[in-house]
């Protein structure tokens, strides 16, 4: 036999397990190599390094902070914390690339006008992706998460129709101050066939019946002194934005549900009912300007003003 | 039998120093050595004409989402092709496991690439295989310091350009370059060379063998698609050791008629063939899981039957069957079955290459509120358009609506819109319509038509609902 087959003895490969499967399947007991067994002892010193670097351990009702820290902003200060997900979370809000790159694009948002906003395609993408944050969270509760709004409670913002006017400029206006709606309620001033006739005069504004004799008693109401109706919703019944009264001649009814009722009858009651009742402080949206910073405000407005394909 | 028994828990590796051969499987594997590393380090300094993109050939552009690949610029959504490429390597690797055994492990791998430049270049410092031992064996002294130092120097530049090289791919190289020695490149630079080079120290420095014996998983599930119509290596049992075993060249063991009639074969147990081995194991006792299927035994003992004029094949390419006289059949259904998914995985990703468009454009419907009726009686819908351009120029597109009657597209104050290059644009569509003689629901087309490098038209199905 030469050198070689010393340098490499082939003798005990074969040592097993001892336990035989199936008769005759056995399992090879090879040593580990030795490096393995310091890979695992380096995970080991991996964890105990770990332990010091971030939070670890639970002590009594807090935990083991760690050394590493995040740097966050509090109060106009760059202050390092412990770090943990949170408070990493809050660094990359404030000074994450993407919290960097949002940041600009806002400033882009809160320099340009509303015109300039609108006839940029790049900045409207942008105010519809966080719009649609800000106006879910704001927004949504009442008007719905697609401005949908509710008959009768919240106006629908997806449509073209605007008590308040629908320019941006406008939408701004109503977002800072917030709106009161209001209309007398006239059940005591006029009698049942009164609001009947009203009713059936009111209806023929939008063409839900037929204008002539027949409602020429309604048209007298709403036009004279009796009703005086005209006062806030104008001779031709188009409304006052400045007064946030209904244009009563388009299709969109926002407090009844005309619509919904079949016959030109209930139509003509539903809206009765209504006119006596009146709309009586419950139709209020507050004012947004202390809650949202100035940028949200407008990006909210040219949303909102997008929502309905604007005006 | 008590050696047996006792208990080695761990295991101390034992150091291989393979002896350098010629031959035709030494030159094959130098060829495929030369061709790997011409391309790897070749590859990030090709330069490839693209108007407004980089104009590095091959590129990994991370951070803005894109690969080059000399004429294809993948985009981030066509990343699924990655997938494509791995089912066909995966399947590829599987077929020709089947057939050629572990011809990947013992040509291609890049461990096996890479433990042998770090081997040659111990050659060249520190001499063959009984200078290298002991060198090893020596004490420390001025000679051994020098040589092992200029070898860990050595090796410690080619893992160092192996690290650096691979960083190139992912930005432009030559700045990169620039940037990396003068202290300007970003962070991730710095750490992948440093990661990388001292992996390729230690993986084809230290580990070598260990690499594929222990972590390879590769390595574990080939051996499984083994069957006995494989390529493996193997040792002429029979013609090597005759009646009564191998014995060396000697007095009255010379000619083949000697040892023939002496009761023993063609092996004359020189050894070669184990000296050769870079994962240190004895062909002769039979396919063992450490074997990459180099083929360098197979020189080894050519080498020596062409000295001894004998006929070459005592170690040679083989299948179990072929060696044990029966034929080697390689079209079975196994073979057929791979065949057959790599092709239409190739075909697949061929056609989803080639019939790939710069602009991507998708069409969503608005659901909440689905229709709305307007203040003149007409229903609205509305539809978020997104536009992606893939490619590298700006495209001008237009967008119009066709096959519904009476209806108007809203766009904004826009009615058409340039995407750059490599940018995405969503854009809120509203369609009016008026709501006499419509119908529950009406389906039609938004057409976007793009001018620029490429004029086309794409067609999005969108469907119009009644409130």
């Amino acid at each position: 036999m030469s050198d070689q087959n010393k340098v490499k003895p082939t003798a005990p490969a074969v040592q097993t397990t001892g336990h035989a499967w199936d008769g005759d399947l056995q399992e090879y007991n090879n040593p580990l190599p030795r490096w393995w067994l310091w890979s695992f002892y380096g995970t080991v010193v991996f964890a105990v390094l770990y332990w010091f670097m971030f939070p670890a351990w639970p002590v009594g009702d807090g935990w083991t902070r760690g050394v590493t820290t995040a740097s966050v902003i509090e109060q106009g200060q760059t202050v390092d914390r412990p770090w943990n997900t949170r408070y990493q979370l809050i660094a990359e809000m404030q000074t994450g690339d993407a919290a960097l790159r949002q940041r600009a694009y806002a400033e882009q948002i809160s320099s340009a006008s509303f015109q300039e906003i609108l006839d940029n395609p790049e900045m409207m993408a942008f105010a519809r992706s966080v719009g649609r944050g800000l106006f879910g969270d704001n927004c949504a509760a009442c008007h719905g998460s697609g401005g949908q709004g509710v008959v009768g409670l919240f106006p629908n913002l997806a449509d073209d129709a605007w008590l308040w006017g629908g320019t941006p400029e406008r939408i701004h206006e109503t977002l800072i101050q917030g709106r009161n709606g209001y209309m007398p309620a006239f059940g005591g001033v006029l009698n049942p066939s009164q609001l009947t006739d009203v009713s059936e005069y009111v209806l023929s504004l939008s063409g839900l019946t037929q204008p002539g004799e027949a409602v020429e008693p309604g048209r007298e109401i709403f036009q004279g002194p009796i009703g005086g109706c005209y006062t806030c919703h104008t001779p031709e019944g188009t409304g006052l934005q400045s007064l946030g009264s209904a244009n009563l001649t388009d299709a969109i009814w926002t407090l009844v549900d005309l619509p919904a009722e079949a016959s030109t009858e209930a139509k003509r009651d539903a809206l009765s009912a209504f006119i006596a009742k009146g709309v009586q402080g419950n139709r209020v949206m507050p004012g947004w300007s202390d809650r949202l910073s100035p940028t949200d405000l407008k990006l909210l407005a040219v949303y909102t003003h997008q929502l309905g394909g604007g005006q | 039998m008590a050696d047996v028994q006792e208990a080695q828990l761990y295991q101390r590796r034992i150091p291989i120093y393979p002896r350098s051969v010629k031959g035709r499987f030494r030159r094959l594997k130098y060829a495929v050595l030369a061709l790997a590393y011409g391309v790897y380090f070749v590859l990030p300094w090709i330069r490839w004409d693209r108007p407004n993109a980089p104009d590095q050939a091959v590129l990994f552009d991370i951070a803005g989402r894109r690969f080059y690949l000399f004429g294809l610029v993948v985009d981030a959504m066509d990343i699924f092709w990655l997938a494509g490429l791995l089912v066909i390597a995966a399947m590829l690797l599987f077929m020709v496991t089947g057939i050629a055994g572990r011809a990947f492990c013992g040509y291609f791998c890049f461990q096996t690439l890479w433990t042998d430049v770090f081997v040659l270049v111990e050659r060249l410092v520190q001499g063959e295989r009984p200078k290298r031992m002991r060198l090893a064996r020596m004490s420390w002294n001025p000679e051994k310091v020098l040589k092992l130092g200029l070898t860990w120097l050595l090796w410690i530049v080619v893992a160092f350009v192996t690290g650096l090289t691979f960083t190139l791919y992912w930005q432009n190289a030559p700045d990169l370059v620039v940037d990396w020695f003068t202290g300007r490149a970003p962070f991730p630079a710095y750490a992948t060379t440093l990661f990388l080079t001292t992996t390729t120290l230690v993986f084809a420095g230290l580990a070598r063998e260990q690499v594929c014996t222990y972590m390879c998983p590769y390595a574990r599930f080939q051996s499984a698609m083994f069957d006995r119509d494989t390529l493996i290596i193997a040792y002429d049992r029979s013609r090597g050791e005759g009646r009564d075993g191998r014995h060396p060249l000697g007095h009255g063991y010379k000619s083949r008629a000697e040892r023939a009639q002496q009761g023993t074969g063609d092996c004359i147990d020189c050894g070669y063939c184990v000296q050769v081995c870079p994962t240190g194991i004895d062909i002769r006792n039979g396919l063992q899981l450490q074997c990459i299927s180099c083929g360098l035994c197979v020189d080894a003992c050519d080498t020596i039957m062409d000295r001894l004029h004998w006929p070459r094949g005592l170690i040679r390419y083989t299948s179990e069957n072929a060696d044990a006289g029966k034929p080697t059949r390689l079209m079975k259904p196994k073979t057929i079955g791979y065949g057959l998914v790599v092709t239409a995985a190739i075909a697949l990703l061929a056609w989803s290459v080639a019939t790939r468009q710069s602009l991507v454009v998708t069409v969503e419907q608005l659901r909440q509120p689905l229709a709305v009726t307007l203040s003149d009686g007409r229903i609205q819908n509305r539809y978020e358009v997104k536009l992606n351009n893939k490619g590298t120029e700006p495209l001008r597109i237009h967008i119009h609506i066709e096959g519904l009657d009476g209806a108007q597209l809203d766009l904004g104050n826009f009615d058409s819109v340039t995407v750059e290059g490599g940018q995405r644009l969503r854009l809120v569509a509203s369609v009016r319509r008026p709501a006499a003689g419509a119908v529950g629901q009406q389906h039609f087309e938004f057409v976007a038509r793009s001018e620029g490098a490429d004029l086309s038209e794409q067609r999005r199905q969108a469907t119009f609902y009644l409130p």
